[in-house]
């Protein structure tokens, strides 16, 4: 049933001169921009490791120095290692017993803070 | 000391390790991939493992006898071992999980991808293994002279023999459950003792540890030297028996006067109750009040000496070979934190036990301050404070204890250094370049136990972990948090480090001791190490590896990213 009588409707492909207008962003996860070091990616990284970094080094400063000032108090304050507690010498409590759940206590809590900031960069990542 | 329920413990557990590392190999032929079954072990067993392989000959015995000769300064070493898994977590469990390396060349070649890093690492983690070795066979010696009298040389073979035949057959590699169960033998080995030894110190009337006197025998006691022995005597004393004591045949009533003597090989000497010990020269004078106090060792520098160990000890265990192989057992990073935790915690209980075997020891085995075998307070005091068959069964459960302790890292760093020797040094593929390299790596410190002189155990492994935390440390904690280091710098920084404190480690052995800046020469290697790898390699930066971004994802992006960058591992 082609009628020959309307030969001029066809369909034609327009195309709009606007081509720099504003249309939706493309869905570019920042995982990609990890995944192929640009700028951005990098940038992402450089906050991660620095969070991790300063957290490490925090807990190693402050738990294992003031263990290692120690000797320094015994030496300046003599008076402290004649001490005693519970009937033991203080030093020998300090170092034989009691550092040892303090260090058990610092890992967990680095532990906790290490796999919060973990946490928070893979949400700030996938959000973006 | 009747000794054939400790021969009959000490041989047990050799052949139980045999048996388990033959099922181990069966199971490991069943088991089509190591490592991909390795993945399925949870965090619990796998810190158990870790627990087993770490704890030492040093942390079994040596420690201990530190402790009884030195007193509370030695504490430091048990600390120190402790604290090294702090700062492992804190700075490298992750990312060096994440690096997919197995042994630390791997991971100087997947951080810096030269192979001249990798070469030195090699030759470092070599050398460190090797310091490490040598205490365990030398502890092993001990263990068996004290039991049964036998010559030194005898338990050093016979823990060499065992290791070897397990490495070569390939069982203890697969293992993990035998490292694991060891752990858990040897907390036991040493602190069910403890009990029985708190309740016999209360029954005899808990006599006080720390009085103002010299140690005294507190019973008629027989010295046997077998070794020519210097002593030095600060209260004369009367002794029955014989032998040679000042190059003089003496037998019957002789009277010790003040001052240094020599006693020959093979003297029984008989010293009445109540007489006071007269003291290796190598150990310090201390009444037992000056001993517990911290400080008072009567060494050069005391304050250097600690500050060094503690250098040592708390930046020295992320180098160690054999410490990293169990990080790869981990599925990933986060499991890796999650395991060191739980470590810290097994570590902190086990060392609660030594301190207390070292403190009875000044009461009960006073004559060891007399021979200088302090390293075996350990090994004699269940014996000698508990009587009868009791006191026996416990004796052999300690010294079943510490022959595991033996055997266990010598396993482990085994495996290690004969996979870095086949790799890296001899250039040989497959099981038969392995098991070639097993052999190589125990012979050279077997040979070495000939030559070194009557060093502590403890002492010895503190001259490792000195190396570890001069070279091995700064190229792991640079690595991993600063871009900027270069494969010069690396190299320099490792050398720099690495060497001096190597050099000081072995004369310290050759010598049996010496100048305090030697014999513990962390606190100025450390910070060389530290300095020079990050100056050199700000200054040549050009050198950074290409491609260091890449590499930086790898080892601190989380895993549940799902980053490409992650696949391969």
């Amino acid at each position: 049933m082609t009628s020959p009588q309307r030969p001029h409707t066809q369909r034609v492909v327009v195309t709009s001169p606007r081509t720099r207008a504003p249309r939706a962003p493309r869905p570019y996860p920042a995982t990609r921009e990890i995944d192929e070091q640009s700028e951005l990616g990098a940038v992402y990284m450089r906050s991660l490791i620095r969070a991790q970094r300063r957290l490490g080094l925090l807990l190693c400063a402050v738990v294992c120095g003031s263990v290692a000032g120690l000797p320094l108090v015994f030496t300046l304050v003599p008076a402290v290692t004649a001490q005693r507690l519970f009937g033991l010498p203080l030093p020998w409590l300090l170092l034989g017993g009691l550092v040892f759940p303090v260090f058990v206590l610092a890992g967990w809590f680095y532990v906790r803070q290490a796999e919060r900031g973990e946490r928070e960069f893979a949400e700030l990542v996938e959000r973006s | 000391m009747s000794s054939t329920y400790g021969i009959i413990a000490v041989l047990a557990v050799a052949f139980g390790t045999m048996l388990v590392g033959a099922y181990g190999l069966r199971v490991s032929r069943t088991t089509s991939d190591f490592f991909v079954a390795s993945r399925t072990v949870s965090p619990w067993w796998n810190a158990s493992a870790i627990g087993g392989e770490y704890l030492s000959a040093a942390s079994f015995v040596g420690i201990a006898g530190l402790i009884f000769a030195h007193g509370p300064d030695m504490l430091w070493f048990p600390v120190g071992y402790t604290a090294g898994y702090l700062v492992l977590l804190a700075l490298v469990a992750a990312p060096l999980r994440r690096s997919g390396a197995y042994t630390l060349p791997d991971f100087a070649e997947a951080r810096f991808g030269s192979p001249v890093v990798r070469a030195v690492a090699s030759v470092l983690a070599l050398g460190i293994g090797w310091l490490y070795l040598l205490p365990q066979l030398q502890g092993a010696g001990l263990t068996l002279h004290t039991l049964t009298g036998a010559p030194d040389w005898v338990g050093a073979l016979l823990v060499a023999v065992v290791v070897t035949a397990n490495v070569i057959s390939g069982g203890m590699r697969s293992v993990t459950f035998v490292q694991a169960f060891q752990y858990w033998l040897k907390l036991t080995a040493i602190a069910v003792p403890v009990v029985f030894l708190i309740m016999a110190w209360q029954a005899h009337g808990a006599r006080d540890l720390t009085g103002p006197e010299l140690p005294v025998f507190h019973r008629e006691t027989t010295v046997t030297f077998d070794s020519d022995t210097s002593v030095h005597v600060d209260r004369p004393v009367v002794f029955r028996g014989s032998g040679v004591v000042d190059g003089d045949r003496v037998d019957g009533p002789v009277e010790l006067r003040e001052g240094d003597h020599t006693i020959a090989s093979g003297s029984r000497l008989v010293f009445p109750d109540g007489a006071t010990v007269p003291r290796v020269s190598s150990i310090p004078f201390n009444t037992n009040e000056t001993w517990a106090l911290p400080l008072r060792g009567g060494e050069s520098f005391p304050l250097y000496a600690v500050y060094s160990l503690i250098i040592a000890t708390f930046l020295g265990t992320m180098g160690l070979p054999h410490v990293i192989v169990r990080f790869y057992t981990n599925p990933n990073g986060r499991a890796a934190r999650r395991t060191t935790l739980i470590v810290l915690g097994l570590l902190g209980i086990f060392y609660l036990m030594p301190p207390i075997y070292g403190a009875l020891g000044r009461l009960y085995t006073p004559e060891l301050l007399m021979t200088g075998d302090t390293d075996a307070v350990v090994l004699v005091l269940p014996s000698r404070m508990v009587d009868g068959l009791g006191g026996q069964l416990l004796g052999a459960l300690v010294a079943g204890g510490a022959f595991a302790a033996f055997l266990s890292t010598s396993s482990g760093l085994m495996v290690s250094l004969a996979g870095v020797l086949s790799r890296d040094v001899l250039r040989l593929r497959g099981i038969r370049g392995f098991r070639v390299s097993t052999v190589l790596a125990v012979l050279v410190p077997l040979g070495m136990t000939w030559l070194v002189g009557k060093v502590p155990v403890a002492d010895m492994v503190g001259l490792a972990f000195a190396v570890a935390a001069s070279s091995l440390c700064p190229l792991l904690v640079l690595g991993i948090w600063s871009t900027r280091i270069t494969t010069v710098g690396a190299v320099a920084g490792m050398l720099a480090g690495g060497v001096p404190a190597l050099v000081a480690g072995l004369v310290t052995i050759s010598a049996g001791g010496g100048n305090v800046f030697l014999a513990r020469p962390a606190a100025w290697t450390v910070p060389l190490g530290f300095v020079v790898m990050y100056v050199v390699s700000l200054l040549t930066p050009r050198k950074v590896p290409p491609g260091v971004n890449h590499v930086m994802v790898r080892l601190h992006a989380p895993e549940n990213l799902g980053l490409r960058s992650q696949d391969r591992l």
